[in-house]
This record gives C-alpha cells, sequence and structure tokens, in this order.
C-alpha cells in the first residue's frame, strides 16, 4: 500500500465510520461490563464458599491458617518493598512475579482483623478439611474453626460426631428465643415507651395552655402507674427468657490450636461449607439472599440484612408519588391543553428544563433551608409547642425528604406525561368537544384515561429516579440506622417526622463510612445489585410502555 | 321545568369547567413558582452576609464608683459591667442602668500605675513595683426561677501580691501571659527598665490555697519611651513600641531574653498595640488614626514579623483597641472619639459611630460581641448594641487571594472549620470552583469524543435493528444511579487504574488504532453489505480483546519500562504525584454517567436532519463520511453544541461520584493524577455539619446559588439554540 492509496482510503471516511462505531462499541461494553461486575460480585457474596487450612512458612514461624480466598492477583516482586520474605530471597516465577491471596481468616476478636494477604512463595500445603465450620455471629464477625463440644451452663451435653447435631438443635432454639425477645421489647416495651413519651406531650401542653388542673394531674400519674405495670411485668418476662438464652455454648478449636468457648445467643447460622453438595448450597444461598431482604443491619451497617433500607426507600417512593403525581399531570395538562402559544408556555418550559438541569445537591440545600427549618419551624411553633425545644418537623424527616425528591422529580413527569397528551389525536378532543362536553369534560374522560399508561410511565421513571438518588436526601432525612421504622403499630402509625434508611444512602454509608471497608464491601456490592435490578427493570418497564404506546397511537393517528 | 333543570346542570357543568381552568392554570404556574423560590430563598439566605453591621449607643451615665476607670470588662451577655477604678476599687454595675450591684475594695498599698488583661483576667502593676492578679466571676443561680448572675473575684496566683520589681519602682507598662505550668509577665518600670519573669503556679489539693513561686527574671536597660507593651501566649516574644515609632521584638526563652531585638519602624508613633485572638497576629494602632496587621511569617532565614494589612478609617492618634473574644475582629477607638469596627481576615470596616466626641480610653466587648462598653476621658461610660453577624466575608475573601495566619504567602484557601475557637475561617470559593471546573473538564474529556462519535454513528450508519437495542441501553446507561458509579469509582476503579495505570495508557493508545486496523483488514472481507450497519456490533468482541491485551501487558510494560513501578517513576523523574483517587478516576466515571445525556441531545440533532439533504449529498457523489462532515454536521452542529453545554451543565453539578471517587482535597492542581474538591460534593459534606444561619452556613448556600446559576445560564441558553434549531429545520 503506498502512501498515497492510504491517504485515500483515510479521505474516503471508512476508517473514521469505524472509529465512531468502536465508540459505540466502548459504551456498550461499559454498560454491559459494569452490569455485570456488580451481578457477579453482588450475588456470590451469598455463596458459601469452601474454606481452607494452609501451612503457612517464613523466616519466622510455620502456622495453620484457615480461611476463606477472597482474591488473588499476580504482583511483581519488586513491589513488595516492605513485606520480608522467606530467607530464600524469593524471586517469583519466572516473570518476577509472586501471587498474592485475600485471605478472609474472620475471627476479628482473637486475631484483630479478619483479612490478610499471603504470599504463594510462604505456603507449603492447601488442603480443605471436612470439618471446618463457619459460624456467623452478632458481633466481631464470622468464626471459623473446628466444633469440640456443646456445653449447658458449664456441662458437657455432647461432644465428637454427636456435637454438630445437638448444636444445630440448641441453635435453632436459642434463635427462636431471641426473636421473641427482640419481638417483646421492640414491640411491647417500645410500644410503652411511645405511650410514655405521649402523655409527656399531652401534659406538657395543657401545661402551656394553662390548662392543667389538679385532676388532669392525678389522671396522668394513675395512666404512667398503668404503664409501669404493665412493663416490669414485660420485664421480668424477657429476663427469663434471656437467662434461657444465655444457658448454651459451645468449645471450639481455633486456627493456632487453642479452645475457645463461644456462647450460642451470640451465633446467628452456622454451616460447614467443605461438606456441603452443590444442592445444599444452593438452598444455602437461598436462605442468606432471603435473610438478607428481611434483616435488621449489624455491625455499623456491615453485617446482617438491608431490611429497613429497603423499607424506607419505599415509603418515601410512595409519598413522592402521591405528591408528585398531580402537580406533574396539572403541569402537564396546562401546558399541553390550557395555554396559549406564546411567552407564557416559553417561560413555563424554561422552568421546568431548569428545574430537570438543577443540580440534586442544590435540592438538597433548598430543601433543608427552606422545607426543614422555614416551614418545619413555624410547623413545629404551632402545632407542637409542647415537645420544643426538641424539633418535630422542624428537623429532617420522611415528609421533607419526600416533598425534596417530588420537586426533584417533577419535570420527569411533566414531560412524560406532556409527550402522552401530545400523541392523542385532535380528533378525539374535538370530537368529544363537538358532543356537548365541556373541555374539563374532555379532558377528564377522554383525554387523561387515554394518557395514562404515559402517565404511569412519567412516575416509573420519577420512583427510579428518586430510588437512586442520595445527594439531596443526605440533607434532608436520612440516616446512617434509624432506631424504628416509619410505619409502625404505635399512633399515628405513619410517622412523618421520623428519619428513615435508604438503599443509595447504605451504599454510601457502608462503603465509605465503616471502620472495616474490607468486610463491608460485599455488602455494598449486594446491595449495588439489588438497587440496580430495581433500578434496570423499573427503566425498561417505562421504556417498554412508551414503545408501546408510540405504536399504538401511531396507528391511530392514521 | 325540563328547562329549568336542564339549565341548571348547564350552569353546573360550566362551572366546574371554569374551576378546572383555574385549577389547572395554578398548577401549571406552580412550576415557574417552584423554580423563582429556589432561587429566591437561596438569595435570602445569602444576601444577609453582605449588609453592614450596626453599632447604636443605649445608654450612657457617669462611671458608678468612684474614680478613674483603668480597666473595663462585661459579663458573657452584657448585663453586667465591671470597672477597675484607681483608687484599688473593683466596681460591678448593671450595665443598662449603672447601678452598682458590688463595690469591692481590694485594700493595696499603693496605687495602681498600669493594668493588662487575658479575657476576665486582670493584672495591675502597682508603684511599688508588685503586681496582683484578679479574676471576676460570675455565679449562676436561679432563686425564684429568675436568672441571677452574683459576681465575685478570685486570685488565681494568690492573693498576696508578687514582687516583680524587687527595687520597688513603680510599673508604668505591662503584659502578662497564662500557661498550664503559671504565667509570665514583663513590665517597664519608671527608671527605664524592661523586666520579664517567669512564675510557677501551684494549687494545693487539700485547702485550694494559691502558691505562685518566681521561677526566673531577667531585666534589660531601656533608654526610650515605651508606649505599649504585649507577650505572645507561647511565652516566646515580647513586643515592645516605643514613642518614636519603633516595634521591638525580643525572642525569649527560659531564662529571660534570648539575644537582640528585631526592630521595625513605622512612620508614626505607635500609640497602643494588641494581640487578636489566638495570638498570632498584632494589631498596632498608630498616631495618625491607622491600625495595622503583623503576623509572623517564615522567610529564609527564619521567621520574620510582616505587614499584612492596614486598616485606616480614624483620623486621630488609636487610644484603644479592643479584640472580640471569638472572631477574629476588633474595635479601635481614638483620641477624637471615634469607633470603628473591624473584621481582619476579610479587611471590613462594618460600622462606625461617634457619640462620646472625646478621647475613648478603654473599651469592653461582651463574650459573643453583641456589646460594647466604652469609658472616655470625662470617665463617662458608653453602652453600644452592635449587630455584625457576618463579617468574616467580602468579595476579596470569596474570590482573592488572601493571606491568613500561620501561613506564609496569601494563597487561595477553603478550610471552613477546625476543632479551636481561635481558627481563622477560610473561605475561598476559589479552590472549590477550580475543582469544579477541574472534575467537569476530565469528565468532558472523554466524554464529548465517545458520545459524539456515537452519536454521529448512531444516527446516521447505525442499521435500524441495532439502534433500537442501542437506544435503549444508553438509557439504561442514563438511569444507573450516581451513588452506585460513584461506589465502583472509589472501591473498584481507584486501585485498579492505581496498580494498572501502565495497562489504561496503553489501552487508550490501542483502542483507536485497533479500530482503524479492523477497518483495514474489513475490506478484505468478502459479501460484507450485509453487515452494514452493524459495524458497532462487530468490534464489540475487539474492545473486549484489547481491554482484556492492554491490562494483561500492564505489569510487563511497567518492569520494562519503568523500573517496575510506573508511579514511582513518574514522581521522581517527572514530579508528577500519583493519588489513588484522582481526577482520572472521575473523568472515566463521571464522563462514563454523562456521556448519555450529550448523546441522546446530539443524536436526536443528527437523526432530525431532513433526508433531502443527505440524499441530495450522496446522489452528488460524496461518500457517506463526506456527506457527514460536510452536510448533516453542520446542519446539526447548534444541536450538537446544546447537547456538549446540558453534559457540562450535568458535569458541574455532579455530587455522588466526586465525593467518593476523589479525596476531596480542595487542592488548585491541574494535574489528572491529583484529586480534588466540588462546590457540590463540599455541599454534601459540610452542609449537614454547619451551624445554622452562620456564616459559614449562608457561604454554603452561596456555593448553592452559584450552581443555581451556573445550570440555569447553561441550560436556558442551550434550550435557545435548540429551539433555533427546530425553527431552522422545519424551514429547510
Amino acid at each position: 500500500m503506498s502512501a498515497q492509496q492510504v491517504k485515500v482510503w483515510f479521505k474516503s471516511g471508512t476508517p473514521w465510520i469505524w472509529l465512531n462505531a468502536g465508540a459505540i462499541a466502548i459504551s456498550l461494553v461499559a454498560v454491559f461490563g459494569l452490569l455485570l461486575l456488580i451481578l457477579f460480585r453482588g450475588m456470590s457474596h451469598f455463596w458459601p464458599a469452601d474454606v481452607n487450612a494452609f501451612q503457612y512458612e517464613n523466616s519466622q514461624h510455620t502456622m495453620t491458617v484457615i480461611a476463606e480466598i477472597i482474591e488473588s492477583e499476580s504482583v511483581p516482586v519488586a513491589s513488595l518493598h516492605n513485606i520480608k520474605h522467606s530467607e530464600t530471597g524469593s524471586t517469583g516465577d519466572e516473570h518476577g512475579n509472586v501471587t498474592r491471596y485475600l485471605v478472609k481468616t474472620g475471627n476479628r476478636d482473637i486475631l484483630g482483623s479478619d483479612f490478610r494477604w499471603l504470599y504463594d512463595i510462604d505456603l507449603a500445603n492447601r488442603e480443605q478439611p471436612e470439618n471446618i465450620m463457619v459460624l456467623e455471629r452478632i458481633e466481631w464477625g464470622n468464626f471459623y474453626g473446628y466444633l469440640n463440644a456443646v456445653y449447658e451452663n458449664e456441662k458437657l451435653i455432647a461432644s465428637g460426631e454427636a456435637a454438630w447435631p445437638e448444636f444445630n438443635k440448641r441453635l435453632h432454639r436459642v434463635s427462636e428465643i431471641r426473636e421473641r425477645i427482640l419481638e417483646l421489647e421492640q414491640g411491647d416495651i417500645g410500644a410503652i415507651n411511645y405511650q410514655l413519651e405521649r402523655l409527656r406531650l399531652k401534659e406538657r401542653s395543657l401545661q402551656l395552655d394553662n390548662k392543667l388542673s389538679d385532676e388532669k394531674i392525678k389522671a396522668f400519674a394513675s395512666q404512667r402507674k398503668d404503664l409501669k405495670l404493665e412493663y416490669e411485668t414485660l420485664l421480668l418476662e424477657t429476663k427469663k427468657l434471656y437467662q434461657e438464652v444465655n444457658r448454651d455454648s459451645i468449645r471450639a478449636m481455633v486456627m493456632d490450636g487453642s479452645e475457645v468457648s463461644i456462647p450460642l445467643e451470640k451465633i446467628v447460622k452456622s454451616w460447614q461449607p467443605n461438606k456441603m453438595s452443590v444442592l445444599n448450597k444452593l438452598g444455602f444461598y437461598m436462605q442468606t439472599l432471603w435473610a438478607f431482604i428481611t434483616e435488621d443491619p449489624r455491625e455499623a451497617n456491615t453485617e446482617g440484612g438491608i431490611f429497613p433500607a429497603i423499607f424506607g426507600t419505599v415509603m418515601m417512593v410512595i409519598l413522592m408519588a402521591i405528591l408528585v403525581t398531580p402537580l406533574g399531570v396539572i403541569a402537564a395538562v396546562y401546558l399541553r391543553e390550557y395555554a396559549k402559544q406564546g411567552v407564557m408556555i416559553r417561560i413555563i418550559r424554561i422552568a421546568v428544563n431548569n428545574l430537570a438541569g438543577v443540580p440534586s445537591i442544590v435540592y438538597g440545600v433548598f430543601g433543608l433551608g427552606f422545607f426543614v427549618y422555614f416551614l418545619g419551624g413555624n410547623i413545629d411553633a404551632l402545632f407542637f409547642p409542647e415537645a420544643l425545644p426538641s424539633p418535630t418537623f422542624g428537623t429532617p424527616g420522611l415528609m421533607w425528604s419526600s416533598l425534596t425528591l417530588a420537586l426533584l422529580t417533577l419535570p420527569v413527569v411533566i414531560v412524560a406525561t406532556e409527550e402522552g397528551l401530545s400523541r392523542i389525536p385532535k380528533s378525539l378532543r374535538e370530537g368529544s368537544l363537538g358532543l356537548g362536553a365541556t373541555k374539563a369534560e374532555t379532558l377528564w374522560r377522554v383525554v387523561l384515561p387515554m394518557a395514562s399508561p404515559a402517565i404511569m410511565t412519567g412516575l416509573i421513571l420519577a420512583v427510579a429516579r428518586a430510588a437512586g438518588e442520595v445527594a439531596p436526601l443526605m440533607l434532608v432525612g436520612v440516616v446512617k440506622l434509624a432506631p424504628s421504622l416509619p410505619l409502625d403499630g404505635n399512633f399515628p402509625f405513619l410517622h412523618l417526622d421520623r428519619k428513615f434508611m435508604h438503599l443509595g444512602f447504605h451504599i454510601y454509608d457502608v462503603g465509605f463510612q465503616s471502620p472495616n471497608v474490607e468486610a463491608a464491601r460485599p455488602l455494598v456490592y449486594a446491595t449495588s445489585f439489588l438497587l440496580v435490578v430495581v433500578i434496570v427493570t423499573l427503566n425498561l418497564t417505562a421504556i417498554n410502555l412508551r414503545n408501546r404506546l408510540r405504536e399504538k397511537y401511531r396507528a391511530l393517528d392514521g | 321545568m325540563k328547562d329549568q333543570s336542564l339549565q341548571t346542570r348547564y350552569n353546573r357543568r360550566a362551572l366546574k369547567d371554569r374551576l378546572a381552568r383555574y385549577f389547572v392554570a395554578s398548577g401549571g404556574i406552580s412550576v415557574i413558582i417552584a423554580i423563582l423560590l429556589i432561587f429566591f430563598y437561596l438569595l435570602y439566605v445569602v444576601i444577609p452576609m453582605f449588609e453592614s453591621a450596626e453599632i447604636k449607643e443605649i445608654v450612657s451615665y457617669a462611671a458608678p464608683g468612684d474614680g478613674e476607670t483603668l480597666h473595663l470588662g462585661l459579663e458573657e451577655q452584657g448585663t453586667i459591667g465591671v470597672r477597675f477604678t484607681d483608687k484599688g476599687h473593683v466596681v460591678f454595675f448593671n450595665t443598662d442602668s449603672g447601678s452598682i450591684i458590688l463595690d469591692e475594695n481590694l485594700d493595696l498599698p499603693s496605687r495602681i500605675s498600669s493594668v493588662a488583661s487575658k479575657l476576665d483576667f486582670v493584672v495591675l502593676g502597682l508603684e511599688d513595683g508588685s503586681v496582683l492578679a484578679v479574676r471576676y466571676k460570675f455565679d449562676l443561680s436561679y432563686p425564684d426561677d429568675i436568672r441571677t448572675l452574683t459576681p465575685r473575684l478570685e486570685y488565681p496566683l494568690g492573693e498576696t501580691r508578687l514582687s516583680l520589681d524587687e527595687t520597688g519602682q513603680a510599673l508604668t507598662q505591662i503584659a502578662i501571659q497564662l500557661n498550664e505550668d503559671g504565667a509570665g509577665l514583663a513590665a517597664t518600670t519608671s527608671d527605664k527598665r524592661l523586666v520579664f519573669a517567669r512564675y510557677l503556679r501551684e494549687e494545693s489539693f487539700i485547702s485550694g490555697d494559691i502558691t505562685t513561686e518566681l521561677e526566673s527574671r531577667a531585666e534589660l536597660p531601656f533608654e526610650k519611651d515605651i508606649n505599649a507593651i504585649t507577650l505572645t501566649p507561647g511565652l516566646d516574644h515580647l513586643y515592645v513600641a516605643t514613642k518614636d515609632g519603633v516595634l521591638l521584638d525580643y525572642s525569649l526563652h527560659e531564662e529571660g531574653f534570648d539575644s537582640e531585638a528585631s526592630e521595625y519602624r513605622f512612620k508614626h508613633e505607635i500609640s497602643r498595640i494588641k494581640l487578636l485572638l489566638g495570638g498570632s497576629s498584632l494589631m498596632v494602632g498608630l498616631a495618625n488614626g491607622e491600625v495595622q496587621q503583623w503576623m509572623s511569617v517564615r522567610k529564609e532565614g527564619g521567621r520574620e514579623l510582616t505587614f499584612i494589612r492596614n486598616f485606616h478609617e480614624n483620623k486621630q492618634a488609636i487610644s484603644s483597641i479592643a479584640t472580640e473574644q471569638q472572631r477574629k475582629g476588633f474595635a479601635v477607638a481614638d483620641t477624637a472619639g471615634d469607633i470603628t469596627l473591624f473584621y481582619s481576615t476579610s479587611q471590613r470596616t462594618l460600622a462606625s459611630i461617634n457619640t462620646a466626641n472625646v478621647s475613648i480610653e478603654q473599651m469592653a466587648w461582651s463574650a459573643r460581641a453583641q456589646n460594647l462598653v466604652v469609658a472616655d476621658s470625662t470617665n463617662q461610660l458608653h453602652l453600644y448594641k452592635v449587630h455584625n453577624e457576618y463579617p468574616e466575608v467580602s468579595w476579596d475573601v470569596l474570590w482573592g487571594k488572601i493571606w491568613y495566619e500561620g501561613y506564609d504567602e496569601a494563597d487561595y484557601i477553603w478550610q471552613s472549620s477546625a476543632s479551636t475557637n481561635e481558627f481563622e475561617p477560610k473561605f475561598s470559593l476559589m479552590p472549590l470552583s477550580f475543582g469544579t471546573i477541574k472534575a467537569a473538564f476530565y469528565a468532558m474529556l472523554f466524554a464529548v469524543p465517545l458520545a459524539i462519535l456515537g452519536a454521529m454513528f448512531t444516527a446516521q450508519f447505525m442499521a435500524p435493528r441495532m439502534r433500537q437495542t442501542v437506544k435503549p441501553a444508553i438509557e439504561i446507561m442514563e438511569a444507573l444511579p450516581t451513588v452506585i458509579l460513584g461506589f465502583l469509582a472509589g472501591l473498584w476503579l481507584a486501585p485498579y487504574v492505581e496498580t494498572h495505570l501502565a495497562g489504561v495508557f496503553t489501552l487508550l493508545l490501542v483502542l483507536p488504532a485497533g479500530f482503524i486496523l479492523c477497518a483495514w483488514l474489513w475490506g478484505f472481507v468478502p459479501n460484507k453489505s450485509a453487515f452494514e450497519g452493524w459495524e458497532a456490533a462487530i468490534l464489540i468482541p475487539v474492545v473486549l480483546l484489547l481491554i482484556w491485551l492492554s491490562m494483561s501487558l500492564s505489569a510487563p510494560i511497567e518492569s520494562l519500562f519503568f523500573d517496575g513501578d510506573l508511579r514511582s517513576h513518574m514522581s521522581n523523574e517527572w514530579g508528577l504525584n500519583y493519588d489513588q483517587r484522582n481526577a482520572l478516576v472521575v473523568g472515566l466515571i463521571m464522563g462514563f454517567a454523562v456521556i448519555p445525556t450529550i448523546f441522546s441531545i446530539a443524536e436526536d440533532a443528527l437523526f432530525s436532519v431532513p433526508q433531502h439533504l443527505v440524499r441530495g449529498s450522496l446522489a452528488l457523489g460524496a461518500t457517506r463520511w463526506q456527506t457527514m462532515t460536510s452536510v448533516v454536521l453542520p446542519a446539526a452542529s447548534p444541536g450538537i453544541f446544546s447537547a456538549v453545554m446540558m453534559g457540562f451543565g450535568r458535569a458541574v453539578g455532579e455530587t455522588m461520584i466526586v465525593l467518593m471517587a476523589t479525596g476531596n482535597t480542595p487542592l488548585m492542581d491541574m494535574s489528572i493524577f491529583q484529586g480534588m474538591r466540588t462546590l457540590a460534593a463540599n455541599l454534601a459534606v459540610e452542609v449537614p455539619e454547619a451551624e445554622v444561619f452562620s456564616t459559614h452556613y449562608r457561604v454554603l448556600f452561596l456555593a448553592a446559588l452559584i450552581l443555581f446559576l451556573f445550570t440555569f445560564v447553561f441550560n436556558t441558553l442551550a434550550e435557545i439554540i435548540r429551539h433555533r434549531l427546530r425553527k431552522r429545520y422545519s424551514d429547510l
């Protein structure tokens, strides 16, 4: 190929077209690559991995390391500046690389940290003993070791072969009792505390109005006494249950050969991964996934489930949908049906575009200043003076978050509804008016029902956006750990002033504000995976709806 | 009858129709109201920062008690004042009326010849060369539910006077600083000596008695007349101002004076000197009414007092400087009775007043600088109420270089809070704005080529069936929550890029080359017309292969060319420091987030170019590519421009990605390997923690307002351009 031919070929444009195609290819690879990454890492978190026992030797000592392999990578020997190797002075394999494994040894209470790096040059042996047991615990993370014996209050119950089934039986019983304790403490005792607080507020409000008479004071005092009696009985019951729960424990051997005692009350789940068949592991996987979605978090959100975050997100999204749909639909109807062509429409369109373009954090700042401090502060002064100086609505919470996000997603609903309205042929409207209906009636009975799929599309897109939007929520209502759900059994049942947890914020918090990022990382992937699944499903549904709508009205237009 | 009921029915329906019209119109207007509300509320929070302060005289009366006022003080909320008189009395009085609450006689053997103080700690230098330290305190109690303050005196260095000058000469000037062990005292005597002594203070656990012992003392003969002296908090410098306008800086050490003093000459006589809160800045009041701020700055050869800025509103000689207790502000009074309020960092003159018309001798602030009590030369007291909420901010503070305490030169710094009260808040928006532009720039660097080239292909060259899959895929890309993108950037991409840096750069070179190679190879494939329009799909495996290749080659390339570690090579050879969370990572991920915004608008513009133009060009013999560059692109260029603007607007406002993928350090460094802090991420981090309605809070709202206006301008411009484009197409 001569230089001239090359120049001509370039001028014809074919290579540039391929470059353009390459841009699309890169984008597609990026999108699907990211989705697959989240999918893979998120879903693998729950799979019960095999646990290895390594024989580890370096110049200082030899020991057994019991751990799960998390990841491995090949690094050049030269970059391991600070690591002292065995005295053979290794130079790695033929490329000058060594493989290092990130392993999870668990047992944070004994070892100090649950992860460490092992270098393959230091590993003498590697096997998978069958009897290794993994325990998921309430605190200090996972435990890896061998089960020795089961004890009840210092009395030996079972050891050796009989230990495992006995252990599981007792663990099951302990879990049930633990749940019952939780129900009592959070449910019943929580309700009593809530009622005591309401009494206090009622009393204070009467005091502020100077209507507190002596008989009212007596009435309050007697109510308090009743509640306290109830509380005492419940407390006795929980004390009894605590005693039952604390009675069992096990002795287990850890990797350096010593024996530790673990009370059953601290154990959530137990399994022996090296003994499990694929079917067993699949069952275990499903159980863990279910627990993830339905349980509460533990250990500063680095373990346990994400149920409160899911619940909080759903509640906020429902509230937001109730707020945004009427306003969005009305605004779109105005733009499309009522407004005269000219300045007004252009101004509103500019306003809608700007609402769409404003950075979400500015919404958060506005929400904090205007909704929380201004509106909330005034609401507190007018309606909840008895609770002051503790704010009720003058502080970030569910209602203000929903309101802020409703403002943020308003343009989405307006644009989608407008598109739907624009596709309805004029002839339908004219026909209805010709038959004598007023404009309002035409709108209500003919146009809006036909536009409802479009409204639905807008709503779905708004919901998808709200589920993923974190920045404004950080300012107006989301917290790392909410003490209670916004919906519970205590009057007024829906607590609009409570702070809540949110899936998106959970990802940020666990990933970046955790004391133990390594342990938290798989959880972050799992939560991201859940969030991505929800959002992608919502978006695909909306796109599908929209396409079907377009097809349907293309036929109608004729 | 039927007509009647029909008529009512019709009226009702007409009424409903009219109500509906108003209802819907209000809904439409509410959108405008929403956006105006956001703008005006942000403005409402920001504006008070730029208002000037107010000072008003509340009451004025003759000083309660007998004797001239040597020192004034105020209780924390300004309700009770204290006055040290030359007759050796301490008088506590109500500031609103002047009625005396307590008049305590110190029973001093000789007259007080000099006074110095640090907040509520007052040290009296006597004519017999001895020193007494007194602290006034207010006990809070609630008898009958009424807030009552009871004043009393304490003697923190013991009730016996300390003999500073053993020869018994009167102490004409005095200065004191306290530390954990005791105190340091400096004084000038009437026979022209400069004395400095360190004392150790011991408090007995059992009896509560305080004993203060002399630890060291040094003396220096001094010929000139001294107008003022002051000690620095670390007891390491003694500043002496002489009558002929020279400021002397003595270094002090354990035993006494270190060496020769450094001299600084002034054009006028120095009348007063005072240290600002924190003790780093020395305010020098001159006889021409000017106050200068000097700080110790590190230069080659050591530290030197350097002139920083001046404040010149008063016309007569400065007679009193009173520094605020919790901020870097101060009040200045001169011999004509003019009182001016200044703030040091922002160099703002906040307010001034003159109600005395005679020389002001003493001034005292209440703790939160809301009250100022002043004694003039006729022994009349004036009480002022001050409203000065936001002195720290000025246009220069926000956008200019300011010389802050502890720094060697003026610089753009954002550091809004620290753990101590003596901290100087630094509110420059420059580093944040720079960071915002930098992040957006790198994002656009990656996003614009990919998005526009991709849009060009999708609009004009892609097979329709593939287009139906690609458009939803890009929409999914847009729908991915930025918090997930940010988390991937911070926890996965940043470490990965750090270890595979060579691979990333290789990839950037290899990809375009690979595509062109593919183009050439494709020329040899027979029967390819069936695949026309599917080039992008064909390239997907190519991209995957090239990525795998580059990443696997990363380690070998590093060991071959860069001694095994690209990053240390970069910092040693080229002076480029590498931060794990940097602009490269942000650019890649934020670029990914911004691509769909640019893509959809650009693709829309390119797709809507009227087909007859395209076909006409092809019919005249141009290739597809020539048609694209000469016909389609120019026609759609406003749309593409508008797309880029929207993309830039989106990149500027992006919060979560930047929050998680950068180190959040407010640097002004253009390097792609360093982090940054943007306006948006700063808001996310600091707004929840800022004190509500403080200056910090309002500056953050100003940042939000700036973001709002920026995106408003960009979006509106982009809309106008798009609108014109649509009209142009309908004309074509």
